[in-house]
């Protein structure tokens, strides 16, 4: 109790006097940034993933091939979800004496939860959005479906006993599938009418959806509360599952905005290290007083402590409202840009700034803490009498379980994790030895020189050691912004690829072997190069090695769902532009050994398959049995027709099969489309441009938050640059005193100083160049998958941005140690 | 007499101190030998490098000797790890120095009262408004070291050394940083005090005048001891 009395008086006349003041901004500013940073990515992902939800028309949706009970849509409602439902099958439908194939999919009045539905008054005419779905004697249908029906809006169409009226033309549905399983165009019926139909009886083929939309807390209770009560049968998907394309720039975005945390998070620790240095040299006579006074060391470590968790606690409390504040009015400015207003927060970015300050704090704290105790009390009769400095073994180990710690809880990723630490600590450690060489170096050039760099490099000379640190902390600084920088531009640029005007707006599916010729002939006509036909036979997975698919144990959920569904395979004796082969090789030309398959890597490692294993797969009633020979990266990206098994041609080019193919058509070409659909009823055209408008919309949202996160960090980096130089004020505001006592003009003491910061960051800027270079090259190659060209560019701003950055910051941090008048620094002192 | 003797306040024994230097060996006191009993004001004059500093820090527990036994108030320090002579200081020792060492974020009250708070205390305030009062500070204890003058700091500083009633107050240089007349006020009050509360006095000085004051004088000289004698008034 008197300990902590104590250490309260203490704290509260260290923060009435200022005293405590810089090691409290240092700490509420790396919160601040850390927690902004954290909001907004936080906003910004939940906003993305909301419109990544809309391909699921929900944030989460259970399907299954029962009727969903009522029991588990009373809950969703009680526990505060919106709720709606759907049910599709596949049925002929007649118009006039017209007949298809179609997929009924009735859906109840709130659909969708997420997304908008699109309809047009005209086939391929302009399209609006829907505010409501068809009535119960209405219906909206798919353009394919008009053109094989031959029918038009205002004509009557029959689904099993009752008549409905064409109302519109369905453009676009969130929840469309654009895999090729959906080879029926769809019709959109209101699900009160299903019931008129009578085509729902027992035994049907109906695969019955519950869609759900909430917040993410409510969600994760109401699955954990349904998984007990759902069926084998039953799946949950949530936006994870919804779409492999956009998932893939989801994930690398979500990837770059933790990125921008974890560089928050070492930009913050460095200024705790340099705060709790300054803190620890301004306490030093104090704790030599307080042990003279017959203060005993555990005290003495209690009270510091103490004051340190006081101090982290303020700087909490006041980094959270700043970063708070700050996100608040960059979200507000956002929000337009955004087209719409931004989900809420979570509290978890408060949760980490609180876990950041008490990490950090201790971690890089610690050593200057247990030096400041070991300050000798003969410190009150000799002031040159220092404690001893902390081994270089303690301070790197604390720093390194510090910041160890927090990063496995933000990314749980032992081998992202491994990256960044050994990636960091090299870099350390090379720039001390390069800082020390450099400091032993220049000691050798002053005599050289004129008195302005004499003095400011004998200061570096001097510091020796600490010169060397000053060099480690903005050489890390510094990596971190370029590294920053180079993965923001490859990001972007790499998105920008999925923009490009070539990438294809259409897909043909379900073309007979012997309309090729024929679709070519169209495109030709219309000056339209003719794309390539891909085979694609529908065929079942049944076995995997020896074992049935259904009795099988994968080491993912999605491997059960892989191996169980109704698959699509291809074939052909090369490898396609947009694939990577990642194992294995592809087979030959002429080969016509045992059938290969090649296998998508994710499938392969849902499914927990591997080079050698073979998958036996029903085709038309027959089993064709083959090898895995390779596992290949596929880029969804790229919007061409592609599958998660390619087989060798021999495999299966005896079986029936359809041809699809994906084109670019622009709009003045879009006739083209009438005419296809006209001469080819059977084929289904698949509009990609609602899907591609969805991505563009998703990756510039991206882009901008990139951009705006990327401005925020960078400004985080600065402050805390600034803060690192700020921590040797005090001797500089004192030398500075001493050398204008002796008559040196403050011009010159400038120049000294800016020597002294241009040799530190130009030293930093080489090192942290040659850092950044590296690690972009990991982190590009190995976790955002792209290719990594080397950057001289990324030098020169390493160098440049080195010697701006420690110059600048360096004067405005020392400004005010050249301008103390020296009389009352001596006096003070 | 005893070392333990109840009526000695300090008894310095053999003591020795060499520290490491680049040039080997440095030896800085070379067997002391001297007792101090309790009420006794002594001052320890010489030149400087005489040894003064050292010996001050020895004889209050601020550093080892490297050979030789020192007793304070009958505690053995040099039997003592630094916690130890930690509270020997706490409950026997005061300390005057040459640069005031006033804590400068604490006020003059703050600064009086920190002794009494390391004891626990529960009456610090009142003690150290009092001390002040007495020390013509009533209007000064609000104000912080820099808004005070040299005088007003070593007041403050006494007050401080005085308020935890120590048997042994050691003074280093106590007028060196203040004007002659300042000085001589300062050294008044701190016999003054002296006398009032029966405490020993140690003080350290290189002033001739400054160690008149006191009764005894000890002086140094290349860390011997080379006179130890009564003042005669």
């Amino acid at each position: 109790m008197k300990l902590l009395v104590f250490a309260l008086r203490a704290f509260y006349r260290q923060i009435r006097s200022g005293e405590v003041v810089v090691l409290i901004v240092a700490i509420s500013l790396a919160v601040a940034s850390l927690t902004a940073v954290g909001f907004l990515t936080d906003r910004i992902s939940t906003s993305i993933e909301r419109q990544a939800n809309e391909l699921l028309a929900a944030d989460l949706r259970i399907r299954s091939p029962e009727e969903i009970p009522a029991t588990w849509i009373e809950i969703a409602s009680e526990q505060g979800l919106d709720v709606a439902l759907s049910q599709s099958f596949p049925t002929v439908v007649y118009a006039g004496s017209k007949s298809a194939l179609a997929t009924i999919k009735a859906v109840s009045n709130n659909y969708p939860l997420r997304g908008k539905v699109r309809i047009s008054k005209t086939q391929y005419g302009d399209e609006y959005v829907a505010h409501s779905i068809p009535n119960e004697n209405s219906v909206w249908v798919d353009s394919a479906l008009l053109s094989r029906l031959k029918a038009k809006i205002g004509d009557f169409i029959s689904i099993g006993n009752n008549d409905f009226k064409i109302d519109a033309v369905l453009r676009y549905r969130p929840d469309q599938s654009i895999g090729f399983a959906s080879l029926a165009p769809s019709i959109l019926v209101n699900l009160a009418a299903i019931p008129s139909t009578n085509l729902i009886t027992e035994g049907s083929r109906v695969n019955y959806s519950l869609l759900l939309a909430g917040e993410e807390q409510l969600l994760e209770d109401y699955t954990n509360d349904i998984a007990g009560l759902m069926s084998e049968s039953a799946r949950i998907s949530d936006r994870s599952d919804s779409n492999e394309r956009t998932n893939q720039a989801i994930n690398r975005s979500q990837q770059f905005l933790s990125m921008t945390a974890i560089i928050s998070i070492l930009l913050s620790a460095i200024a705790i290290a340099m705060s709790a240095r300054r803190f620890m040299k301004r306490r030093m006579d104090t704790v030599a007083l307080m042990k003279s006074l017959g203060a005993k060391k555990q005290f003495v470590v209690n009270v510091m402590s103490l004051q340190l968790i006081m101090i982290g606690l303020v700087g909490v409390v006041l980094g959270c409202i700043m970063g708070f504040v700050v996100e608040n009015t960059v979200s507000n400015i956002l929000a337009e840009l955004f087209s719409g207003e931004l989900p809420k927060p979570s509290l978890k970015p408060l949760k980490i700034g609180f876990l950041a300050a008490f990490i950090l704090l201790p971690g890089f704290a610690f050593p200057s803490l247990l030096q400041l105790c070991e300050t000798s009390p003969l410190r009150v009769l000799r002031r040159d009498s220092m404690p001893p400095p902390p081994s270089q073994l303690m301070i790197g180990g604390t720093a390194v379980v510090a910041i160890g710690l927090l990063l496995y809880y933000l990314i749980g990723d032992a081998y992202l994790l491994s990256i960044i630490m050994i990636g960091t600590i090299t870099i350390s450690f090379l720039l001390y030895v390069v800082g020390r060489l450099l400091v032993s170096l220049l000691s050798r050039m002053r005599g050289n020189i004129g008195a302005a760099w004499r003095y400011g490099l004998a200061n570096i000379s001097r510091r020796g050691r600490e010169s060397a640190i000053q060099i480690v902390a903005f050489g890390l600084g510094i990596t971190v912004l370029l590294l920053l920088s180079f993965i923001r531009n490859d990001l972007l640029e790499g998105w920008q690829e999925t923009l490009d005007e070539n990438t294809p707006n259409y897909f043909l599916i379900n073309i007979q072997p012997e309309q090729t010729p024929e679709v070519e002939k169209i495109f030709k006509q219309n000056n339209i190069a003719s794309p390539d036909f891909v085979p694609l036979v529908r065929a079942r997975m049944s076995f995997i090695n020896d074992t049935n698919v259904k009795s099988m144990v994968y080491p993912d959920e999605r491997g059960k769902w892989m191996a169980n569904r109704e698959a699509n395979l291809s074939w052909s004796n090369s490898i396609n532009t947009s694939n990577k082969l990642v194992k294995g090789s592809w087979w030959s030309e002429d080969y016509a050994g045992i059938p290969l398959v090649s296998v998508e890597e994710g499938a392969a490692q849902d499914m927990g398959v591997s080079i050698g294993d073979t998958l036996t797969f029903l085709v038309a009633g027959e089993e064709v049995k083959t090898t895995i020979a390779n596992i290949r990266q596929v880029d969804w990206n790229s919007f061409q027709p592609n599958f998660f098994m390619v087989l060798s041609s021999n495999a299966l080019e005896s079986f029936p099969m359809t041809f699809i193919t994906s084109l670019r058509l622009d709009n003045d070409k879009s006739d083209i489309l009438s005419m296809l659909s006209e001469a080819f009823p059977t084929i289904s055209i698949i509009d990609l441009e609602p899907i591609l408008q969805q991505v563009r919309q998703i990756i510039e949202k991206v882009s901008l938050a990139i951009q705006i996160v990327f401005i925020f960090t960078m400004a985080a980096g600065v402050t805390v640059l600034f803060s690192a130089v700020h921590s040797t004020i005090d001797e500089r505001r004192f030398e500075s005193a001493l050398l204008r006592a002796v008559g040196m003009k403050k011009r010159m003491i400038l120049m000294s100083l800016l020597s002294e910061f241009a040799a530190i960051g130009l030293a930093a800027g080489l090192l942290a160049a040659t850092g950044s270079s590296i690690l972009a090259w990991q982190i590009a190659e190995r976790l955002f998958d792209l290719q990594y060209v080397f950057s001289f560019s990324l030098w020169l701003k390493g160098l440049l941005g080195g010697l701006l950055l420690v110059c600048v910051s360096g004067y405005f941090a020392t400004r005010v140690a050249i301008k103390s008048p020296p009389i009352i620094v001596l006096r003070n002192n | 007499m005893s070392n333990l003797s109840l009526n000695n306040a300090l008894v310095v024994k053999n003591v020795s101190k060499t520290v490491s230097s680049p040039e080997g060996k440095l030896t800085i006191l070379s067997n002391i030998d001297f007792i101090v009993t309790k009420g006794e004001s002594v001052a320890i004059v010489g030149a400087s490098g005489a040894g003064k500093s050292t010996l001050l820090g020895l004889m209050a527990g601020l550093d080892t000797t490297s050979t030789g036994k020192i007793f304070l108030n009958g505690h053995e320090l040099s039997d003592m790890d630094e916690d130890g002579r930690a509270d020997v200081r706490a409950k026997n020792v005061g300390f005057i120095f040459q640069s005031f060492h006033l804590i400068p974020s604490l006020n003059a009250l703050e600064n009086v009262m920190l002794p009494l708070e390391l004891v626990g205390k529960q009456s610090a305030k009142k003690i150290a408004q009092e001390i002040l009062f007495e020390l013509g500070l009533k209007q000064r204890i609000s104000h912080y070291p820099h808004q005070l003058s040299g005088g007003e700091k070593q007041r403050v500083a006494i007050a401080r050394a005085f308020a935890s009633e120590p048997t042994v107050l050691f003074a280093d240089e106590p007028t060196g940083n203040l004007d002659t007349k300042t000085g001589e006020n300062i050294m008044k009050t701190m016999f003054k005090l002296n006398q009032e509360s029966t405490t020993t006095l140690i003080l350290v000085t290189h002033d001739k005048a400054l160690a008149s004051m006191c009764k005894r004088e000890i002086i140094l000289d290349a860390g011997l001891l080379v006179k130890d004698s009564k003042i005669e008034k």
